[in-house]
């Protein structure tokens, strides 16, 4: 049961404390309070942050009226998103569009002009485009949790609000790229990936080397024999399995700083499994190559 | 056996007479044929002085458009590529520069636009797939080469001319992608 049933986040994240709340795509019907209680709920809760009962009863998609609220939701999510998705290099791995693409309309019903910001880099290996951003707070959750200093978060209320690092300051603590890993839609992006290829066309690799800072756990992208991109590991969820320094993520590119695993586990049905384009793997089979030659 | 249709012919292996033998009735009726041919309709034409008209749903060589003010529209989003079943099509992808405004449309654009001609099926699912209005396949037939790279057409022989004469109007293909008809 525990799968397909689980209702789309995008601003709910496990591994983030105090996640959750704010976008609303999560709200289900619950039937039946509790074993206790058995009243239903008078309205949709968000399921990231309600709490679970004994005997409680949960409707997600069985429900018309969650899907009809889902449907409303995306589409509040989607009028200031830019619809860039053939320039955004998040295309292909995007929550937003995934979201936009099972419960979204085809076609936009906004006339009026959508807001939009400068581009903003944060360092020199982050940038921030304002305009796809989704407000769901998981990249400030970042910094606030994973590093010491808090160097960015959100200015301004409402519909103006926005992310930023105040006077254009330089995040440039071990853990920021996490917030490139956290970000559900293309608003943080890697820039030394960026516009380098789509996602589709690289291959996922898990590999792992000893970090003095994190744990090393990461995922290579490959296009060819070249290391185009590297992230967090993702689960199921698409969330980051272990969080990784920017030591690993940026500066290591090469196939001999890692060790690597094995071919990264991909939903088939995602986008990144339909790479027509077939590389072989050569640089798992020199590393086999490499300790058979120890061995002997 | 019993033949299924009256258009069969039994072959027999009798002998011809002396008349038969002679051919020359065979060779006028023959002849007949032959000559009867002359004064009918050619069914062939003179192909690179004269042309046929193509079908509506006639399928060519890509053209990468150009939109309004002359800047490309491709945005090397990658989709005719994926969705290309024959995998012709390769795209590498650059950051549109200052100054590049008018060149380019979108912030990224396609520095290398790559179509294989020889494993090009000309399904048109590229034009299908393309977001941005960007490639059509036109009424142009690929032209044979004597070598295998040349089949290889770089965004030069694909994006069209910038000035309007050289422009090439796909306005009816457009219309019959859109509508799923073609």
């Amino acid at each position: 049961m525990i799968g397909e049933n689980v209702p789309p986040a995008m601003c709910y994240y496990t591994k983030l404390e105090g996640s959750g709340g704010k976008c609303r795509t999560c709200l289900v019907k619950v039937t039946k309070g509790s074993e206790k209680d058995p009243r239903p709920m008078p309205k949709l809760v968000a399921s990231c942050k309600t709490a679970v009962m004994d005997g409680m009863e949960v409707r997600n998609t069985t429900s018309p009226d969650v899907l009809d609220a889902r449907k409303g939701i995306t589409e509040f999510l989607l009028i200031n998103h830019p619809l860039d998705c053939p320039v955004c290099d998040q295309a292909g791995e995007c929550k937003l569009q995934d979201l936009s693409y099972e419960h979204g309309l085809s076609k936009s019903r906004y006339d009026f002009h959508r807001r939009e910001f400068e581009k903003i880099d944060i360092g020199d290996k982050i940038q921030l485009h304002m305009n796809r951003c989704i407000l769901c707070y998981r990249c400030t959750q970042v910094a606030d949790q994973l590093t010491p200093e808090r160097v960015h978060g959100v200015i301004n209320r409402g519909e103006v609000s926005e992310i930023s690092t105040y006077i254009e300051n330089v995040v440039d603590n071990d853990f920021s790229g996490n917030m490139i890993d956290v970000c559900p839609v293309g608003a943080l992006t890697d820039k030394t990936f960026r516009f380098k290829s789509r996602v589709w066309y690289t291959k996922p690799v898990n590999a792992h080397r000893n970090c003095p800072k994190c744990s090393g756990k990461v995922t290579l992208w490959y296009q060819g024999e070249e290391v185009l991109r590297v992230t967090g590991r993702k689960d199921q969820w698409n969330e980051v399995e272990e969080f990784i320094c920017n030591d690993c993520r940026f500066e290591k590119k090469e196939t001999n700083d890692w060790i690597v695993d094995g071919p990264a586990d991909i939903n088939r049905h995602s986008v990144v499994s339909k790479n027509q384009f077939t590389y072989e793997l050569p640089v798992l089979q020199k590393q086999i190559e490499q300790s058979n030659m120890t061995e002997q | 056996m019993q033949s299924l249709t009256n258009r069969s012919k039994v072959v027999s292996d009798k002998t011809m007479t002396w008349k038969e033998r002679m051919y020359i009735p065979a060779i006028l009726a023959g002849l007949r044929i032959t000559i009867y041919h002359f004064f009918k309709k050619k069914v062939t034409i003179q192909y690179p002085e004269q042309k046929r008209e193509h079908s509506k749903y006639f399928r060519g060589v890509h053209v990468l458009k150009r939109d309004d003010e002359g800047r490309e529209n491709c945005t090397a989003c990658g989709l005719c590529a994926v969705a290309c079943p024959a995998e012709a099509i390769t795209i590498v992808a650059d950051e549109r520069k200052k100054g590049e405004e008018h060149l380019y449309r979108e912030e990224k654009y396609s520095a290398e636009y790559n179509i294989n001609m020889l494993r090009c099926i000309f399904c048109g699912l590229c034009e299908e797939a393309c977001p941005k209005d960007a490639i059509y396949l036109t009424e142009t037939i690929s032209t044979s080469n004597y070598h295998r790279d040349q089949f290889i057409y770089t965004k030069d022989m694909l994006v069209e001319g910038i000035k309007s004469g050289e422009r090439i109007d796909i306005n009816s293909r457009r219309q019959g992608v859109r509508e799923g008809a073609m």
